[in-house]
């Protein structure tokens, strides 16, 4: 029952993608399917979730062929989180961007091109989640890119196409990594089977591994932006449209860390670089916040605290313990729904201020009052401001990392752990301090501070005090405050539910922590 | 394992070309480029299959470690239509930005206001065309008049056809002369 379910993920989507092609002209029909299929999976996902935490696992054998030589599905239960979480990020953008849509006649989003790229992009996404071989994974990718090379580049206008072509090289080359590190795993091992890779990568020499480790992570480290990999983001995702900036944002990256994770958790668990994972969890953190200080632009801002916080994950996964795993998978979580909310909240921002950088916007707290609600909360929630989620993950890491410098652990020296707790303590508070600089500027400060202010109003009375004043209102459609609102919501109840997300995260990381659980998932009657 | 020289040769080749052309600035070179690391990448993944073998159908008679890894083969395969997509796309996105580059942002952006003022001058040279060819016939009805002859009318026919192919293009290349002294 259970397994059946595990396709679906992947199938409505490409077919959903199908149809809404076929109802081009028709917007509302693509609309209905398109909400219809990402509400079906986020329902499967959640059953799923239910399903695999109570009952274990899942594996599918696609066609009946059997592991090695088939195509696996293996849904554990970080695939299972992971699934539920950016199918919930999905919908509500969706929805989001349908306000957006309607409002501005579509210009921004050309509809018949949009909803189908963005179906597809949801299945290259589950399927890089559930997928059980390399190569699969890697089929994953290429679908998910290929469709936010389209949706980046949306509407052709010069800017996009220029920030476009800096991410569409830069994701080949890191595909082309990829492959070739399947190709040579291949040749080492001669499966992709990850269950089977993790038997038989252990019984290679170091060297050969090492060099095969790291030639995967690089991939992996483009697609998640990790430090000295991270130049090409904060230059592509912030001129693409609202809705698809925070679904990148909030999905594109994650994925390349749930793939370091598999990586490090299943498929090299005999070779351990946990020292190098610290030492760049700490240079992603701080660099990438040192970034974000400079920048005007809130969605520039934005892109660089994005990088900065991968540096959080990698820390987690550099502790190479069961309680860092938790943290991490917490962290993961609490990111995806709290970057995604912060962009789609500049996209309101740029609809009622009409502009995204601190010297333009001024006085939007008098100006609309909820829309500061909902970016005050999430921009506390980032910084690591106590009740929020954020910090919850935040102290969750510290804690792994201060009993991972307790004797006999097995990552790497403690001073180095200390160094990037320090790292990781001195980032959130920069964040704090970047957010809140672009909350007084844009929020607090009264609109007649601005440089080169002119009053519309005062200067219209001024010319025609008899004349009539005609004052035009662009409202901002309930749609986009309604998904805005509910994703605050969410990131709230991480708080709220911190607890059982906490336990689920552990059993995840549980059977993350020992490889030979997953072996025997895939292999029930054992490897040969 | 075994694998062909030959084959080990042309993926360094292809590797080593493939990547000194991406470096390049120019966008369809770097697009070139792509597809000779691609297929470079093909390569190493099909000599990662190990020594040819015979086909690998699975049929009486045929023993099971002569065949070859039919694996790397669907890798290759998968892996050659997913870089003809991107192919397609990174095309369409090099011809998009050549066009911007050309044209500058407003390249596809037609103006209101200086179409209307272009709808204008093609209506007056229009008019300006037609009051000329009312003159020609005009005079050839004149000349009529005057004297039939027959050879003389031939010439003048032939004079004012070169008249009309000679008039500058700015009458509209797609309206012919006889829709203008129409109007």
């Amino acid at each position: 029952m259970t397994a059946s379910l595990v396709p679906l993920v992947v199938l409505l989507p490409l077919l959903g993608a199908a149809t809404t092609l076929v109802l081009g002209r028709h917007r509302r029909a693509q609309i209905a399917v398109a909400v219809g299929v990402l509400t079906a999976v986020t329902a499967i996902a959640a059953v799923l979730l239910v399903m695999v935490d109570t009952t274990g696992p899942a594996v599918v054998y696609v066609g009946g062929w059997d592991a090695p030589w088939g195509i696996t599905l293996v849904v554990d239960r970080l695939s299972a989180i992971m699934l539920l979480i950016s199918a919930i990020m999905l919908v509500v953008v969706l929805v989001y961007s349908v306000g957006q849509g309607i409002a501005d006649q579509h210009r921004e989003t050309p509809v018949s091109i949009f909803h189908p790229s963005y179906l597809i992009l949801s299945a290259g996404v589950f399927n890089a989640f559930i997928a059980g071989d390399l190569f699969n994974l890697y089929v994953g990718f290429e679908i998910l890119l290929a469709a936010s090379y389209v949706l980046l580049t949306l509407g052709g206008t010069g800017e996009r196409i220029r920030a476009g072509v800096t991410y569409i090289i830069t994701s080949l080359v890191s595909s082309l990594f990829f492959l070739s590190a399947i190709a040579l795993i291949y040749g080492a091992t001669g499966t992709a089977n990850i269950a089977q890779l993790s038997v038989r990568l252990a019984e290679l020499p170091d060297d050969v591994q090492l060099i095969l480790h790291l030639l995967l992570l690089m991939a992996f480290g483009i697609k998640a932006a990790v430090f000295p990999l991270s130049f090409w983001l904060p230059d592509s995702y912030p001129t693409a449209p609202a809705p698809v900036t925070a679904v990148f944002a909030g999905l594109l990256t994650k994925v390349g860390v749930y793939s370091i994770i598999r990586t490090e958790t299943s498929i090299f668990s005999a070779s351990d670089l946990s020292g190098l994972f610290l030492v760049i969890g700490g240079l992603t953190m701080l660099i990438g916040i040192l970034g974000a200080l400079t920048q005007a632009d809130i969605k520039r801002l934005l892109s660089f605290t994005l990088v900065s916080h991968i540096g959080y994950m990698i820390f987690g996964i550099g502790l190479a313990s069961v309680l860092g795993l938790t943290a991490t998978i917490y962290y993961v979580v609490h990111h995806i729904t709290v970057q995604t909310t912060l962009f789609l909240t500049t996209g309101l921002i740029e609809r009622f201020g009409g502009a995204t950088s601190i010297n333009r916007l001024a006085g939007l707290l008098k100006a609309s009052p909820l829309l500061a609600v909902l970016f005050f909360i999430p921009a506390l929630n980032l910084g690591g401001i106590p009740p929020f989620s954020g910090f919850l993950g935040k102290v969750g890491l510290f804690v792994a990392g201060a009993q991972g410098t307790a004797a006999d652990a097995p990552s790497g020296p403690a001073w180095l752990i200390w160094v990037v707790i320090a790292a990781g303590a001195a980032t959130s508070l920069v964040t704090l301090y970047a957010l809140t600089r672009f909350w007084n500027m844009a929020f607090w400060r009264r609109r007649d501070e601005l440089e080169g202010y002119e009053s519309v109003l005062l200067e219209s009375v001024l010319e025609a005090p008899e004349g009539v004043t005609v004052t035009a209102t662009r409202t901002t459609p309930v749609l986009m405050i309604v998904a805005t609102a509910t994703l605050v919501i969410v990131t709230v109840s991480l708080t709220v539910f911190a607890g059982p997300l906490f336990d689920l995260a552990g059993r995840a990381a549980e059977g993350l922590g020992d490889p030979s659980i997953y072996v025997s998932l895939v292999f029930p009657g054992g490897v040969q | 394992m075994t694998a062909s020289l030959t084959l080990v040769v042309l993926m360094a080749v292809l590797f080593g070309a493939g990547i000194s052309v991406m470096l390049e600035r120019s966008l369809t070179r770097v697009l070139i480029g792509f597809l000779l690391v691609g297929n470079a990448v093909n390569i190493l993944i099909y000599l990662m299959s190990g020594a040819p073998g015979l086909a690998p159908i699975l049929s009486p008679g045929v023993d099971e470690t002569e065949i070859s890894d039919p694996l790397p083969q669907a890798f290759v395969l998968t892996a050659i239509v997913i870089n003809l997509g991107i192919t397609a796309f990174m095309l369409a996105l090099i011809y998009r930005s050549w066009w911007l580059a050309r044209l500058g942002p407003k390249g596809d952006l037609v103006d209101d206001e200086t179409e209307l003022v272009e709808d204008a001058e093609e209506a007056a040279d229009l008019i300006r065309s037609s009051a000329a060819d009312d003159a020609a016939i005009q005079s050839i009805i004149d000349a009529s008049d005057e004297e039939f002859d027959f050879d003389e009318e031939l010439e003048r026919e032939a004079s004012s056809r070169d008249d009309l192919d000679t008039r500058p293009p700015s009458s509209g290349a797609t309206r012919s002369p006889d829709e203008g002294a129409n109007r």
